[in-house]
């Protein structure tokens, strides 16, 4: 039974590698390698110069049923660290605050209709912004997914 | 800090109108860094209040709210609409994320965190218990809750039914969005008044800073001399104009103010 356990585990580690997701032993929510994470949970995707930034799956989890999110205009600039956005859940208005600096390039208009998507897919459908980055040394305060799944876990069991 | 405890300054905001109070709210919540507890005992004049993204059309009955005069503020956190008026007390809850030890700043942490707090402060009167969202005397709602968070802080208010003249809620149509336990019922047959339950206001309020003075050093303060005429805050609580109201009657909401 040992042996089964184990050869299953490396192959969920082998599988998890290459789907490019981080697994730890005690991980309750989904976590990307190749994003970077900001301490109130938001991510960022690099492209060269431009970001897509989203809310975490810790962070729609804890929030709940996302009804409606508050886009900000193309056009406006973000600033690393401050809101720009807010989601509306349950009875809750939460601010939505940018892991980066730059000017906003796209929103994602589905999010009025559906705003749903930032609970059912937070990485990819449930996108918010676009960013056209004017400092990319400010990824370095970032945190990678190891660190950020740590700061999740200490989080939930303060 | 005293004895290890987050001071809470408690503030009795008077009778404000409701974009006044909720206005206020914002601004210390946004400008300042302390925590704080607002008391406003009544609003005049009957003022119906909204969620951040409540549709108009949706919630109220525009035509008789335009006959009648009746102000429509938009305040600055989720949740549903409520009308209030010289019966509703407004208390509102401003903490440091910090503040309470081992509270997560998200919406359900706080919440329940709120209902173990009025817990304290009801318990007596009722059957009190946090139903979903809501505070209620067995299955009946005397207190609706909306939040706010922002990254370091957050808001938790909620409008207290003392008193509440019924011809009011004629304004608001029953939401979509209900509360499961409302089970359709009408207004009066899910709200309660909470002067049925407790000998005084004074008794409630003294209650409620009773129960905080268990996890803050409380000092009252005027409202007045902590807000300063801070030019540069823009509140995004907003008191919908007739033109607004008219422009939502015309367009069927594809626009949203």
């Amino acid at each position: 039974m040992a042996m089964a356990a184990s050869s299953r585990l490396l192959w969920a580690s082998r599988a998890a590698a290459y789907l490019r997701i981080s697994t730890f032993p005690r991980a309750f929510s989904t976590v990307l390698k190749d994003l970077k994470y900001a301490d109130t949970h938001e991510w960022v995707k690099v492209e060269g110069d431009s970001a897509t930034v989203g809310i975490t799956d810790h962070a729609q989890d804890h929030l709940g049923d996302v009804v409606y999110v508050e886009l900000p205009e193309v056009g406006v600039s973000v600033s690393q660290g401050k809101n720009f956005g807010a989601v509306e859940s349950v009875k809750a208005a939460s601010d939505i605050n940018s892991p980066v600096s730059g000017e906003v390039v796209e929103v994602n208009e589905k999010l009025s209709e559906e705003p749903g998507l930032v609970n059912a897919s937070p990485y990819e459908k449930g996108w918010i912004i676009k960013v056209k980055l004017s400092d990319s040394g400010e990824l370095n305060s970032l945190m990678d997914d190891g660190k950020y799944s740590k700061f999740c876990e200490e989080e939930d069991n303060h | 800090m005293t004895h290890g405890r987050s001071k809470a300054g408690s503030l009795a905001g008077g009778n404000d109108a409701g974009d006044a109070c909720n206005g206020s709210e914002e601004q210390l919540l946004r400008c300042t860094a302390d925590n704080w507890c607002v008391i406003n005992d009544g609003t005049a004049p009957p003022t119906i209040v909204m969620g951040v993204s409540g549709r108009v059309s949706e919630l109220v009955k525009i035509q008789a709210v335009l006959q009648d005069q009746v102000p429509v503020v938009r305040r600055f956190s989720g949740g549903g609409t409520v009308i209030v008026d010289q019966g509703t007390v407004f208390v509102t809850v401003i903490c440091n994320k910090a503040a309470v030890a081992g509270l997560q700043p998200f919406p359900r942490d706080i919440m329940s965190w709120s209902g173990q707090l009025y817990g304290k402060v009801f318990d007596r009167f009722g059957e009190f218990h946090l139903r979903e969202n809501d505070y209620a005397f067995s299955h009946r709602k005397f207190g609706g809750n909306a939040q706010s968070i922002t990254k370091n802080r957050w808001v938790h208010h909620t409008s207290f039914l003392w008193d509440y003249d019924v011809k009011n809620m004629d304004y608001l149509k029953i939401p979509k969005r209900a509360p499961e336990y409302r089970l359709a019922r009408n207004h009066t047959d899910f709200l309660c008044r909470m002067k049925e339950y407790m000998p005084s206001r004074s008794i409630f309020t003294d209650g409620v800073i009773m129960a905080l003075g268990e996890h803050f050093s409380v000092q009252p303060t005027d409202l007045q001399t902590v807000l300063s005429d801070d030019e540069e805050f823009v509140p995004s609580t907003k008191l919908l104009s007739q033109h607004d109201l008219e422009e939502i009657v015309y367009s069927k909401e594809s626009l949203r103010v």
